[in-house]
């Protein structure tokens, strides 16, 4: 019984200390964010949770995948037939024996040495022949520097010197190629003979072509190059552009370590197994100083390159690894089994204080 | 929003009483001197003596910074860092041949970073520009001397004198001085809510002298001076005279509409102009936001001086062993390694002067393992922190419907503390309830009526494990169920109130009916709100207070509906109980005695139809009842009952009372009363505070209202999240202890089980001792009393772990137990419990209680507040928006890739005789930062979620990862260091094994220098890439395109690079396309480091989530058990539920954008996001159309 009309009319408008009746217009223009999956953060998504089954499988997949890669690759490296040689301490006459630093810094000595190497297995053509150094820093940043990639590659350029010293100018005209590492050339060279016939040694495309092509200018001749007081290591042909001294170019492909193998050149001919080769070694190089190891490597390739066991054996290992963790886990969830998910661990569930509900 | 208003209402004699209290005359002798030597001359801004002042104009600039002064004041931002002046110093050393790489490689990130964070400076600077344009470019309404009219001009033109005129709800150019309104009186009404937060209105009164000057002819005339304080914060406080006239009249903040607030209700006002610009008390308050770091910023650079000192060690080191290298070059005679031509060298590498070349080694070194430094760190962070904040704004679970506003963060700042907050503080009113005030109960005569049942009390029942009935209902069926018996449908704001015994006029049939006839008239008549009568014929109160509109809406719903006021009388429809009709009557209005806090009640004297002088008196209860007459009291004992109960049931209540007063009396009293209001003595105050004393007496008692402050929707359910995720919660409000405590169940702040220590000072001895009045002797007790309650807590805390307590304290302990000695006791005893309710307290108890918790947990704090009491709390606070733990993930990321980047450096440093070399060319190098390893990371601190946010809701208990800091502490990131470090083992040693000797080539070709750069670089973006994936909860396409983007930009960048003619790309050229692509064993050697790398961690966590697992783990491994049906739904009801906490900035400050105000809130706290809990709903905040 509504005897008040007052009350029913007014009792819509409602306000009390202010009003409220742009309910409408804010509908229109709410400011309300506008739903979208990427705003709201709802992205379909997939959230990989490290189950024992995914944790297991995982391992699992990795040894099984891991370990036949490992194998390829050993047997790879088997095929592959590699013969090294030191020659540094036997190419040195026994009577330089003590000051091997004498005997190669004279002039008046023979440098002419004579090694023999037996072919293990059959080398399969072409054989690659290397020649390795060690403790030679060829990484290190004043070696590095030393050089002029401008003046390598154009004619134009053959003044810039800049970071050569202390080989960058002879009686005041440019070396060209200036800098330590033109400089420290590696001169010491093999002729291979195998029963007195001499293995010719191919030394066409031992560089890198980007190297050949764009970094070396086929303008470039050599120029006051060793003449200086103090010689370095090879001389080069003056005649002979850049681009096609090969020698120089893989020489100055800096090595990464101080143990390094450069190319020398390639036989292209099957060396048969036990064939005596007889290498015929000018020893000019001085590493004498620093006591570096020389080696000469005789090298067929396989896929995977040279002769590298490595490979195979770290992926047998981590593979073997995995295959073993796995295990593992396995032998875990069987000693200390517990339903997934179980919410009886969860620790809110048995701490006192947590509210139950 | 068209109102007719029908005629103006003079509220002078209203207001009198309570409005025109001048401020006291000390502070007004000191105008003239220093600091109050402002003079404005009214309506003559162009004259001579005002130019000559050279005050500012209201032109406002909130920008950081200038067009001119952007470059040079945002790079010095930046290199504020430490970081960036590192590499800063490095980029300005690499021109030299110390660098051991090329100067540009090393500028170009720098410049990217710093370019990145500069663009993010800007843009955000940018904005506020635009605000501030928007704002300068508003326009009012001028008085032009030329035209002789009021003019439309721009708020940046105007200036200090002008005389302008504002309309209804417009907001203040500037501060003015009113002088008059579109009502006769010169009041008019004024919503704050920019400056304090506070959504009433207030109501300004212009000086009597000016109030008639309200038409063009009489303001053209108008020239006075003012002469008032310099400019200042004080937002309350305003000194200053007018000289109008050949008089002196003191102006007080009464007179006073300060820019930011808008004006309401009023048509229009006129006034002038006396602060512009950034003399207004709102800009003078928007200081600089002074930038608090964050936790996770400050160990951050705890962090970033590790790694600096693993910089030095390692630099170190190196340049040991170089110099030991470089000096056995020469020995004797003999160049050792010849081929660098030790003989003759530079000073970097004689070795004639080995300790020079190491030491400038070292600055080298320092240099090249700068990559164990991440540059892009700060810039990432920050680029994760802005884009957080738009998420936070686009988030739809927090936005408010009733109010049309989406949460906004306005600082990026401080994102990731809200996932550390320790300790909540919290107001009450406003913030846990909705402060609409809604009639709910009354007790009239002795008998009380209402039969809902509060939150409160629902609680309490639900704590006594009973069914609480309302004894004196007439249903004893529940809340709900009444509502819907009694009233289906009809719900009015502002009145909650059921009870079939006197709703739609029933009233009659009481035996008591003439009191509650009476009862309702004083609600009807005592108050000081203004009825409107909108278009439609609805009657809409304003009221200064939600409490006063609650007790006019409620008797209008009992059957006295209040229609009109005017300057003396108000007329009430009323029902006759006898014929049953309505009538209109008409009261009298003789005087208004108003409220104030110091009366604690407030008065109308009246004379109603029936020709009788009528006191009506609405007041705090022990006020009213230490006034009743001695027949008054007949229900006095009942009514205290029922009081007690409304206090408990956590109501807000009031006594209701009225007298008779004989002809004679009043006339007596009439004319002392006005004598002494219109007397010009000091103390003229006190004089009519005193009369009305006098006046007020003998009432006889009509009885009780309760009026409940409803609690914001779901907050019990929100408090009960935030308890089990551990954070503490403090309220601190003004209640009474009863109060609180109900309160406090009904919010589930105190739970069922948890043990109270409550810290009073009420106990008799106490008392009698106040009684004594020896104040020393009081405090001493009182100190002594607290003291030994505190202890007694902490013993019990002590014996009892298993229990949660809750701590209740009233604001007369509180002012002791923060006493120095105290203090350190109290806090212990305080943190100890889950929650703290301080009632009774002052605002500047809750500023300094804020400050402590700070400072003693040492723990990141969240205030939350929404007026201006707790302005004071607010600013001590340190707040943030909270996401999920991954920010410290994230951070140790960085250190993770970069430590596995630096160290590869470094090892290969060791086969290069430490000599300096890089192993990678210069730009793989500059790009590892910023490229090919930090846009995953920004996705990972951006869009990564361990868990989902409904499954945060259901464990709550999850938050303690973040506020424990478990993903960022000590152990996991020297954990991260360690794999990194792990890491570059890995890769350099496989690297170097598996390629450099033989022919890494079918073709025979040996890798050299460069190839090992590539192979190595490659496993590293691969690794830590991986590393990334292997730590991301959360893929989604985003998160696969910016991994394995990343990867693929680094092979396409290596093609691209490669290309580029030598003399640019050196040792990169053409080296992929080359030399590593067609070698296997390149591409094996990839996937075996990667591999091995992935390993250790890989491991580790798959034995770290079976055998020990972190909290997050569980769930998400709950969760992957199958539960995924119920993911739908819960989706669904959450987002209906809004069961989340909000994070959004004060309201002023949305004000600003959301009405572009352009002026920032004078509150505006630079970090403090005020947060407010789970759906929170401000009351009726007003708005405009």
């Amino acid at each position: 019984m509504d005897t008040n009309g007052a009350t029913t009319s007014s009792a819509a408008g409602g306000g009390s200390t202010s009003t409220s009746d742009s309910s409408l217009l804010s509908k229109k223009n709410s400011k309300k964010p506008q739903y979208s999956r990427f705003t709201q953060q709802e992205l379909p998504a997939c959230k990989p949770i490290l189950t024992p089954g995914l944790v297991i499988t995982t391992f699992t997949i990795i040894g099984i995948i891991f370990i036949p890669i490992g194998l390829v690759s050993l047997s790879a490296s088997e095929h592959v037939v590699e013969i090294v040689d030191r020659y540094d301490e036997g190419c040195v006459p026994p009577n330089y024996s003590n000051d091997k630093l004498a005997y190669i810094q004279s002039s008046r000595t023979n440098k002419s040495c004579t090694r023999t190497l037996s072919v293990p297995k059959l080398m399969k053509s072409p054989v690659f022949i290397y020649y390795e150094l060690d403790n030679f820093y060829q990484n290190h940043r004043r070696y590095v520097k030393s050089r002029s990639d401008k003046q390598l590659r154009s004619k134009a350029y053959e003044r810039e010197t800049k970071n050569c010293d202390p080989q960058a100018v002879s009686l005041d005209a440019p070396i060209v190629p200036c800098g330590l590492i033109a400089w420290s050339l590696f001169n010491d060279t093999y002729g291979f003979f195998v029963k007195s016939k001499m293995l010719e040694v191919n030394k066409k495309n031992i560089a890198w072509d980007s190297d050949k092509e764009h970094k070396f200018g086929s303008d470039v001749y050599p120029k006051n190059f060793q003449t200086g007081g103090l010689i370095g290591g090879a001389k080069l042909n003056s005649t002979t552009p850049l681009s096609e001294q090969e020698d120089l170019i893989v020489w100055m492909r800096t090595a990464a370590l101080p143990t390094f193998r450069k190319l020398y050149g390639r036989i292209e001919e099957d060396l048969q197994a036990n064939e005596q080769i007889t290498v015929v070694i000018q020893n000019h190089y001085n590493t004498y100083s620093f006591g570096g190891k020389k080696k000469l490597v005789l090298s067929t390739t396989s896929w995977i390159g040279g002769k590298n066991d490595f490979i195979g054996i770290a992926y047998i290992t981590v593979g073997g690894l995995c295959l073993f963790l796995a295990v593992n886990f396995i032998l875990l969830y069987v000693i200390k089994p517990r339903a997934l998910g179980d919410p009886s661990y969860l620790s809110w569930n048995r701490s006192p204080a947590g509210n139950p509900n | 929003m068209a109102r007719v208003r029908k005629r103006s209402i003079h509220l002078s004699k209203l207001c009198s009483f309570a409005c025109c209290r001048p401020t006291s005359t000390d502070e007004h002798a000191q105008i003239g001197q220093k600091g109050y030597s402002r003079v404005v001359y009214c309506n003559e801004p162009d004259s001579q003596e005002q130019v000559r002042l050279k005050y500012r104009g209201n032109y406002v600039s909130t920008t950081k910074y200038t067009a001119a002064n952007f470059i040079p004041k945002s790079l010095f931002e930046q290199f504020r860092r430490v970081a960036n002046i590192y590499f800063l110093v490095v980029a300005c050393v690499s021109f030299s041949p110390l660098a051991p790489y090329s100067a540009p490689s090393i500028l170009v990130p720098l410049i990217v970073v710093i370019g990145a964070t500069m663009v993010k400076e800007g843009v955000e600077d940018w904005r506020r520009r635009l605000q501030d344009v928007q704002a300068n470019n508003r326009k009012v309404e001028v008085y032009d001397e030329s035209s002789r009219s009021f003019e439309e001009t721009k708020w940046k033109n105007l200036r200090v004198g002008h005389l302008v005129k504002v309309c209804k709800d417009e907001y203040f150019p500037a501060d003015l001085l009113l002088l008059s309104s579109y009502y006769d009186d010169g009041v008019c009404y004024v919503e704050t809510m920019n400056l304090d937060g506070e959504n009433n209105l207030k109501l300004k009164h212009a000086l009597e002298v000016t109030s008639s000057l309200r038409d063009i002819q009489t303001l053209k005339e108008f020239r006075a001076v003012v002469k008032c304080e310099d400019p200042n914060e004080h937002l309350y406080s305003f000194i200053g005279t007018l000289h109008y006239c050949h008089r002196q009249y003191s102006l007080s903040p009464q007179q006073i509409l300060l820019r930011g607030s808008k004006l309401k209700n009023t048509d229009y006002i006129y006034g002038v102009v006396i602060f512009t610009g950034h003399d207004t008390k709102i800009m003078q308050n928007a200081t600089d936001p002074p930038s608090k770091r964050t936790k996770i910023e400050r160990r951050m650079d705890k962090i970033i001086y590790v790694l600096f000192s693993t910089l030095i060690l390692v630099s170190f080191i190196g340049s040991l062993f170089f110099g030991v290298e470089t000096k056995k070059d020469i020995s004797g005679g003999n160049y050792r390694r010849w081929y660098l031509r030790p003989d003759s060298t530079t000073v970097f590498y004689n070795p004639r002067s080995a300790s020079v070349a190491a030491f400038l080694h070292f600055l080298t070194g320092l240099m090249l393992y700068g990559y164990l430094i991440p540059i892009s760190l700060y810039v990432s962070i920050e680029i994760v922190k802005v884009l957080q904040s738009i998420f936070i704004n686009q988030d739809q679970a927090m936005y408010d419907e009733e109010t049309d506003r989406p949460a906004q963060a306005r600082t990026s700042n401080l994102n990731e503390e809200l996932g550390q907050v320790h300790t909540i503080l919290s107001d009450k009113t406003g913030t846990l309830t909705c402060n609409s005030m809604e009639f709910v109960k009354c007790s009239i005569a002795g008998t009380a009526y209402g039969c809902g049942m509060t939150e409160v009390e629902i609680a309490l029942a639900k704590k006594r494990g009973e069914r609480l009935t309302e004894p004196m209902s007439t249903d004893t069926v529940d809340s709900g169920k009444s509502v819907d018996t009694v009233d289906s449908g009809k719900s009015v704001k502002g009145f909650n109130f059921r009870d079939e015994r006197i709703m739609n006029g029933q009233w009659v049939n009481e035996p008591q009916s003439d009191v509650i006839q009476k009862f309702f008239r004083v609600l009807a008549i005592c108050h000081t709100a203004v009825p409107e009568v909108t278009e439609s014929g609805e009657i809409i109160y304003e009221a200064e207070s939600a409490d006063e509109a609650a007790f006019v809406i409620a008797a209008r719903e009992i059957g006295f509906q209040f229609f009109v006021r005017n300057q003396t009388s108000i007329k009430l429809h009323e029902l006759d109980p006898r014929s049953g009709q309505t009538v209109d009557r008409v009261y009298k209005l003789l005087h208004v005695l108003e409220f104030s806090s110091a009366r604690k009640r407030m008065s109308v004297i009246v004379r109603n139809p029936e020709n009788q002088i009528l006191l009506l008196a609405k007041g705090a209860d022990s006020v009213i009842f230490e006034r009743l007459s001695e027949q008054g009291c007949v229900f006095e004992a009942r009514t205290r009952e029922h009081i007690e109960r409304y206090t408990e049931a956590g109501l807000r209540t009031l006594a209701v009372a009225y007298r008779e007063i004989g002809d004679d009396e009043y006339t007596t009293w009439e004319e002392e009363f006005m004598k002494a209001k219109t007397s010009v003595r000091a103390d003229r105050d006190d004089l009519a505070d005193e009369l009305a004393d006098k006046i007020e007496r003998d009432l006889i008692l009509l009885g009780a209202t309760a009026v409940e402050d409803k609690l914001q929707k779901g907050v019990p359910r929100c408090i009960d999240k935030l308890a089990r995720a551990r954070i503490g919660i403090w309220v601190l409000t003004g209640d009474k202890k009863g109060t609180a405590i109900n309160i406090g169940y009904a919010c589930s702040l105190l739970r069922h089980g948890m043990k109270l220590i409550v810290i009073t000072l009420e106990s008799p001895e106490i008392k009698a001792q106040e009684k004594h009045g020896d104040k020393e002797a009081i405090a001493q007790a009182s100190l002594k009393s607290v003291k030994g309650q505190i202890h007694e807590g902490k013993s019990q805390v002590a014996s009892e772990h298993s229990t949660e307590f809750g701590l209740i304290i009233d604001g007369k302990s509180l002012t002791f137990a923060l006493d120095k000695n105290l203090v350190n006791c109290f806090m212990d005893l305080a943190t100890r419990c889950a929650t703290v309710i301080c009632c009774r307290s002052s605002p500047k108890q809750k500023a300094i209680v804020t400050r402590l918790v700070k400072s003693v947990t040492g723990k990141t704090t969240l205030a939350i507040g929404d007026g201006a009491n707790d302005v004071g709390m607010l600013q001590e606070a340190d707040i943030g928006v909270g996401i999920s733990g991954v920010e410290g993930m994230q951070i140790c990321y960085f250190f993770y890739k970069n430590i596995t980047f630096g160290f590869t450096l470094f090892w290969f440093e060791a086969n290069a005789s430490f000599s300096g070399q890089p192993a990678y060319n210069d730009w793989y190098m500059s790009c590892y930062n910023v490229f090919f390893t930090s846009l995953p990371v920004i996705t990972l601190g951006v869009f990564d979620q361990d868990v989902s946010a409904r499954l945060c809701l259901k464990h709550p208990l999850l938050y303690q990862e973040g506020v424990q800091n478990i993903l960022f502490s000590w152990i996991r990131i020297l954990g991260w260091m360690f794999n990194g470090v792990l890491s570059s083992i890995i890769i350099f040693f496989l690297t170097t094994n598996l390629i450099i000797g033989q022919a890494f080539r079918k073709d025979g070709q040996v890798a050299d220098y460069a190839v090992l750069g590539v192979t190595m670089y490659t496993c590293v973006v691969w690794t830590v890439n991986c590393q990334m994936a292997l730590s991301i909860n959360y893929f989604t396409w985003i998160q696969h395109l910016f991994i394995w983007g990343s990867i693929a930009l680094w092979y396409i960048f290596l093609v691209v690079y490669g290309y580029i003619p030598p003399t640019l790309s050196t040792t990169a050229y053409k080296v992929f396309v080359e030399a590593c692509a067609p070698s296997i064993v390149y591409w094996l050697t990839t996937l075996l480091v990667v591999i091995a790398t992935l390993l250790p961690l890989f491991s580790y966590r798959a034995f770290q989530i079976r055998f020990r697992p972190m909290e997050h783990d569980k769930i998400q491994r709950q969760r992957s058990e199958g539960s995924e049906h119920d993911k739908i739904q819960g989706r669904r009801a959450e987002g209906s539920e809004h069961d989340k906490i909000q994070g959004r900035r004060s309201e002023g400050s949305e004000h600003d954008v959301t009405e572009s105000t352009g002026t920032r809130n004078s509150t505006d706290l630079p970090s403090e996001i005020r947060i407010r809990i789970d759906n929170l709903k401000a009351g009726p905040r007003s708005k405009n159309s």
